[in-house]
């Protein structure tokens, strides 16, 4: 995936997940992420956890507080950063 | 063939904009935000990389805040009707392109007060006779940046702290500058700045938008449609928050895709670039005109004071007369009538027959504007 960091990294048990409420939303993270260093990819939000049909941001749960930082930062308000 | 009818919409084009139109349709192709899969992703990306760059050139702090239309007009109107409720009063210029009059007289039928401001005779406006017409009911000041009909530049910054001292929603149309005359929504103190994207900032027509600044209360925003958005879908109602608010339906995303080059191509250049080359050019034009007997050049006559459109008529000739010629005996392609501009127009006093328009662009020459000089010389000096 282009842009959207270290992909390999974000992948397995203890990873969170951004939940945004609209893809414009998750790009704008997931630009400051990056800015930030923080590893991140977007992912298609899993059913489970939300009826959205877009996309949400996941993060490797070692980079979780980095991205709550950064979520705080951009302003945008979320609907929540949970586990995958 | 020469194109001076770059106030209508530019041509032609950046190559980097079909560049990435053809990119997108070949290599990306899907629908934003309406998927989390990665073509859906990337083509959210590229949406968004129009909204950073836009937000950027106009030194907006919030890509979230630009909201895209089809062009200026869905801008002005989403503004205007979007905000203004009966028992408002509104103050505008008697210059406006029909794109602002027709909204604020549609709202007039609905109760919105006008009032327009009297221009000069060469189009400018006076800050004073403006805060003059400011009333206890006023709520907003729309303004146009630059006469589509003759190029005169009204006083943006100035109106804008008038605005701010008096509590005032500023909105500017901004569709025949932004990418030729350099604009700063902060420093200017323009809440609402609505663009099109097929003029001066180069992209394909289809494109347009509005930067809604921190002023304005986007809950007190009505959306001009409603509908599908990619997000709250379990929700029937139109989500409160920007871009998705004000932007139901699929996007022109291929149109934001080249948007976004365009803009980028921009900004690479300078609009203070942009802005010197085509003050050039208008200097060139507005001596070489007003030397030919039989032509009369309408607006300030001041390449400092104008944007790179000119109007004039040639004595003894029908505007529509002298487009023609032009045309047809000089490859000059220009646009001749009212403009959409009634108002303006009786302002120039050029109503009903309207004028000859030059709207020149980033890409033309001096050696364009010399030939079409003579081309209008030549038609002048048969008709005397
Ligand atoms: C001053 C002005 N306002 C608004 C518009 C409408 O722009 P658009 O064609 O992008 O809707 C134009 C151009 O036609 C214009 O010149």
């Amino acid at each position: 995936m282009s842009e959207g960091g270290a992909e390999g990294e974000a992948r397995g048990s203890g990873d969170v997940v951004i939940l945004v409420h609209s893809t414009s939303h998750a790009v704008h993270i997931e630009r400051r992420l990056v800015a930030r260093g923080v590893p991140c990819r977007m992912i298609p939000v899993p059913r489970h956890l939300s009826s959205d049909c877009g996309a949400c941001v996941q993060v490797p749960g070692e980079h979780a507080e980095a991205a709550r930082e950064a979520v705080a930062a951009s302003g945008i308000e979320i609907q929540g950063i949970v586990p995958l | 063939m020469i194109y001076f009818d770059n106030a209508a919409t530019s041509w032609p084009k950046p190559p980097c904009v079909a560049e990435a139109m053809a990119r997108f349709l070949a290599e990306v192709g899907a629908n934003p935000g309406r998927a989390g899969h990665r073509l859906a992703v990337e083509a959210a990306r590229l949406v968004y990389g129009a909204r950073e760059a836009v937000a950027e050139l106009f030194h907006a702090p919030d890509p979230l805040r630009v909201v895209f239309g089809a062009n200026a007009t869905d801008a002005l109107n989403l503004a205007l009707l979007g905000l203004l409720r009966p028992g408002d009063h509104v103050v505008t210029s008697s210059v406006e392109h029909n794109s602002v009059m027709r909204p604020l007289r549609a709202l007039e039928a609905q109760g919105v007060a006008v009032t327009v401001v009297p221009c000069s005779a060469a189009g400018e406006l006076d800050p004073e006779a403006l805060e003059a017409a400011l009333v206890p009911a006023t709520r907003m000041i729309v303004l146009t940046h630059a006469s589509n009909v003759c190029g005169t530049l009204l006083p943006v910054a100035e109106v804008g702290g008038l605005a701010r001292r008096r509590g005032l929603l500023f909105l500017l149309d901004a569709a025949q500058t932004a990418g030729a005359v350099p604009i700063d929504v902060e420093a200017q103190a323009i809440d609402l700045l609505a663009f099109s994207g097929h003029k001066s900032l180069c992209g394909p027509m289809g494109t347009g938008g509005l930067v809604i600044g921190e002023r304005v209360d986007v809950t007190a925003l009505t959306p001009l449609k409603y509908g599908g958005t990619g997000s709250r879908s379990e929700r029937e109602e139109q989500p409160e928050f920007l871009p998705d608010r004000c932007e139901s339906g699929t996007p022109n995303a291929v149109g934001l895709a080249g948007l976004a080059a365009a803009v980028r191509w921009v900004q690479e250049r300078g609009v203070e670039r942009v802005r010197d080359h085509e003050r050039g050019l208008t200097a060139e034009l507005l001596a070489g005109l007003s030397a030919i007997p039989g032509a009369l050049v309408y607006g300030p006559g001041d390449a400092g004071r104008q944007t790179a459109t000119v109007s004039f008529n040639v004595a003894g000739l029908a505007p529509s007369e002298v487009g023609l010629r032009l045309d047809e005996e000089h490859g000059v392609l220009c646009r001749v009538g009212l403009h959409c501009s009634p108002a303006a127009h009786r302002t120039l006093g050029t109503f009903p027959g309207g004028t000859v328009r030059f709207g020149l662009g980033v890409f033309n020459t001096s050696a364009e504007v010399a030939r079409a000089v003579e081309g209008v010389r030549r038609l002048a000096s048969e008709a005397r």
